[in-house]
């Protein structure tokens, strides 16, 4: 599969789940791919990186679930807070542990799972369609009912697979990566190198096979496609490109010139524009 | 570069350090999980003199065994804890979270999430992040490295981080784990040791008086007759924070002297 291919399952108005964390381990080729198709309206549901920020600039987002939009080593997304601050898309503010059990309860086809967190907060405030719930048992304790984010589609990148969607983590994080294609109808991984079944085990234990082939629709194979966020051991984040990046998104102009530059072309183009701007910084 | 081991020319941050170590002093075999350079060594501080049974990550999915100094490499990895785990071990209250805070009201109430009207913000932030879930179930104290009326305002604009009036208007599941020790800032040390839990001046440190920390207060502070100075870090404190944990004075960049 390309990632082409992966794009043109995708439809207008999906909501679609995209992994990693905050700057890492994003599935950025994926999410070139899709800006450069016409789909658009989409409710994402991100523990919120430079995905987030390249679709919010492109006006994809429609509505955004998610309890941050990070860069990690620089604390605000710009595109994120510029979205935000114009009121370009509808916000479902959740904390990061009602994320996870949404996730959790979406993979596990319940309605809902029962969170302390939340109770107290303006995240019941400004999401009035979070509802709480009473313990059957003694205690009656009333918590909350985090619901499922149930997802049309996911997009994930791993460091290995093997072509039937059996993914392997070799970092030290394996985020949420599973969550997302479980909580998905579909599920679409991209890799740093796809090797043969039989050669999963090569370079880490079993407990590394993260995602499972029975949730994944599609394998692409490409290399660097984190880029920039971090992808160890593969690859770390790259901090001057991402700070290039947040600066160019920082102003209307450097962003037009940094689209020209970096986002007009195909993921080759990209990479070969990534390439040249490593050799200028070090000229 | 600073000095060596003595307790004259202590400066703010280190202060800052020391009033921040302090928060770990009885929290016991938990994971402290500091948010900012100034926490970041103050947990180091308390771990390598009397909180030794801390937990400390480095930063990302690994427990770490030994105490490195800033920005170095840990040598010795004791556990294994990745985002999942870090969430799930909230829920269990075995944590002492140190956040940060973009404003913060009298009762505790924090906000990182936006200024202005949530709606359409005038100055997006992070967002909620954790600050909903650490406040339920473990203690949560907070940094503010430049105290200011911006920051400790009468109200904050998102509740992130649950203060006592609002875990108390939740009812018993929001104030069965909730607690919210103390706030340091590079003024003083606050804590919520009032009868209704309101943010009371504990200590001011060394060369700051208790007018400059009302003027930077945008609330009315609880101030007690007697207010102490934050203690002095000892000879041997001094020397870990500037020779072992922080030799590159980041403290300095985050507290200016």
């Amino acid at each position: 599969m390309t990632a082409e291919h992966v794009v043109g399952r995708l439809r207008t108005g999906m909501t679609l789940g995209i992994g990693g964390w905050g700057s890492r381990r994003k599935p950025m080729a994926l999410v070139r791919a899709l800006l450069r198709s016409d789909i658009t309206d989409l409710t994402v549901v991100s523990y919120g990186g430079p995905d987030v920020g390249l679709l919010a600039a492109a006006g994809r987002i429609r509505r955004l679930v998610a309890p941050f939009a990070t860069l990690d080593s620089i604390p605000l997304e710009p595109h994120f807070t510029a979205a935000r601050q114009r009121g370009a898309f509808d916000l479902v503010e959740l904390d990061e542990a009602m994320f996870m059990w949404g996730l959790t309860a979406a993979a596990q086809r319940l309605p809902f799972l029962p969170v302390r967190a939340g109770l107290g907060s303006d995240v019941m405030k400004v999401n009035a369609h979070l509802r709480t719930v009473t313990s059957p048992y003694e205690d009656a304790e009333e918590l909350v009912a985090a619901p499922a984010l149930r997802l049309d589609a996911a997009l994930v990148h791993l460091n290995r697979a093997d072509p039937q969607g059996n993914a392997q983590y070799l970092g030290p994080d394996p985020y949420f990566d599973d969550l997302f294609c479980q909580a998905a109808a579909a599920s679409y991984v991209s890799c740093e190198r796809i090797v043969d079944t039989a050669d999963l085990l090569k370079e880490a234990g079993p407990q590394t096979l993260l995602v499972k082939r029975a949730f994944v629709n599609g394998v692409v194979q490409t290399p660097n496609g984190a880029h920039f966020t971090s992808c160890v051991p593969d690859h770390d984040r790259d901090e001057s490109f991402q700070q290039a990046y947040a600066r160019a998104a920082r102003d209307p102009q450097a962003w037009q010139r940094f689209t020209e530059r970096f986002l007009s072309g195909d993921e080759e183009a990209y990479q070969a524009a990534v390439k040249a701007f490593h050799e200028e910084q070090q000229a | 570069m600073s000095s060596g081991a003595t307790t004259t020319g202590v400066t703010r941050a280190e202060y800052c350090v020391v009033a921040c170590a302090e928060a770990w002093r009885h929290a016991g075999e938990v994971l402290a999980s500091p948010m900012g350079t100034v926490p970041a060594i103050g947990a180091r501080l308390a771990k390598l003199t009397f909180a030794p049974d801390l937990l400390l990550t480095d930063g990302e999915a690994l427990l770490i065994g030994d105490v490195p100094a800033l920005g170095a490499r840990a040598q010795v990895v004791e556990g294994w804890l990745p985002y999942r785990q870090h969430l799930a071990l909230v829920a269990t209250g075995r944590r002492h979270v140190m956040m940060g805070a973009g404003q913060i009201d009298r009762h505790g109430n924090q906000n990182i999430s936006c200024i202005g009207d949530w709606a359409r913000p005038a100055r997006q932030l992070l967002g909620v992040r954790g600050a909903p879930v650490n406040t339920l179930n473990n203690p949560t104290s907070y940094w503010v490295p430049k105290h200011s009326p911006r920051v400790f305002v009468e109200q904050v604009d998102m509740v992130c981080g649950v203060g006592y009036d609002r875990a108390a208007e939740a009812g018993p599941s929001a104030t069965r784990f909730h607690h919210v020790p103390e706030v340091i800032s590079n003024l003083g040390v606050f804590d919520f040791a009032t009868p209704d839990h309101s943010m009371r001046l504990r200590s001011r440190h060394p060369g700051v008086t208790v007018e400059q920390i009302l003027e930077a207060t945008g609330f009315a502070l609880a101030v007690p007759d007697d207010v102490p100075c934050t203690r002095e870090p000892t000879a041997e404190e001094l020397r870990l924070v500037r020779e072992v944990i922080d030799p590159n004075g980041a403290r300095d960049r985050e507290v200016p002297a």
